[in-house]
């Protein structure tokens, strides 16, 4: 069989990554990190959120759901998702964002 | 390959006519359940996008209903989630090597996790039905109606609005707060009815080295549901809990 066997060692691992992502993520949800930078103030706790999340869920998606180890074919399909997800966010938002930008009677 | 290697192969009863061999038939399992995550992480990601859209427009009052949701809850449910996720891994890989007890063992905790993750759920359900937060009338007799605290007020059950939130803006965070919980909860659900299934085929002993796609397949599906919740939990429960410390 050419599956490929994923070690205990491996997926203890990832479980506790998983923990300590989750810890991480709560202690910073307190800790206000909110930048000003001119006239923004940068979401910086919404950018260390989400990057923890998508981490811990990269890990689940290479390694409890063995994609590291697949074929081409299945990687296509799990790329294919984040591929339509950015089409759905980045066509909803050109709109909401752009709303305003010229003035009413154009 | 010769005959004589592939002989076994071919004859495993799990096999179905239309496959060559056991291995193209569990990669063809593989990538099909692949497929139909990909249509489930558009469901999901439609819910997100509208959570993302008015977070945007209402960041005050997302704030103020974010920090009304129990954190302490939540972050337990995430780590029943994650040590779900890894027992179900692990029944996968006991499989692989042929262990049957151990592997029949872990089925049984990722369901007693997913029941966990789900019973500790409706408490905080519970809690929200007390503070009167369910959005609209989903409830008869009792619409969204919740009390809000007066400025220093400590009371945890009412809400406690930050500078430029509304009650009528908190009430759009609970309709999506519902929403998204409520459809991770049902597709809990529906997994720990397909765990169920996996337990009674396994303590008949169906699963081993050469057969396991249901397994693998149904573990691709749960691991998925604690994707889902891994998002969940930092939007819906942590954004906006600097504003209350800071």
């Amino acid at each position: 069989m050419s599956e490929h066997i994923v070690p205990v060692r491996v997926y203890v691992t990832i479980f506790l990554v998983l923990i300590v992502g989750t810890l991480l993520t709560v202690l910073a949800a307190f800790h206000d990190f909110s930048y000003r930078f001119g006239d923004h103030e940068l979401p910086v706790n919404t950018v260390i959120a989400l990057v923890i999340a998508v981490t811990k869920a990269t890990f689940v998606v290479l390694y409890f759901m063995h994609v590291r180890y697949s074929s081409r074919l299945v990687w296509v399909i799990v790329t294919s998702a984040l591929f339509w997800m950015a089409i759905m966010f980045a066509l909803t938002f050109a709109d909401y964002w752009t709303r305003g930008w010229l003035p009413v009677g154009y | 390959m010769s005959h004589a290697a592939t002989e076994g192969i071919h004859s495993h009863p799990a096999l179905q006519h239309h496959f060559e061999n056991m291995e193209q038939q569990r990669e063809a399992g593989t990538l099909g359940m692949w497929v139909f995550l990909v249509t489930e992480i558009m469901f999901f990601g439609g819910m997100f996008l509208a959570y993302t859209l008015y977070r945007s427009t209402y960041p005050a009052s997302f704030a103020s209903a974010s920090n009304h949701l129990d954190i302490t809850l939540g972050a337990i449910n995430t780590g029943v989630l994650i040590m779900s996720s890894f027992t179900m891994a692990m029944s996968v890989y006991f499989t692989q090597i042929g262990k049957s007890r151990p592997q029949i063992l872990c089925l049984v905790l990722t369901i007693i996790l997913g029941l966990t993750f789900l019973g500790i759920k409706a408490v905080e359900y519970r809690a929200k039905y007390e503070d009167r937060l369910v959005p609209g009338s989903l409830i008869p007799n009792a619409p969204f109606h919740p009390e809000v605290a007066r400025e220093g007020e400590a009371d945890p059950h009412k809400l406690h609005l930050l500078p430029g939130a509304t009650v009528k803006q908190v009430e759009m965070f609970y309709w999506i707060y519902f929403a998204m919980t409520g459809m991770h909860a049902l597709h809990m659900i529906i997994g720990a009815g397909l765990l169920t299934f996996l337990l009674i085929f396994s303590i008949k002993g169906r699963y081993g080295p050469e057969y396991h796609s249901p397994v693998e397949v149904i573990g691709l599906y749960w691991h998925f549901v604690d994707i889902v919740w891994i998002f969940l939990f930092p939007l819906l429960y942590l954004l906006g809990r600097h504003f209350e410390h800071g």
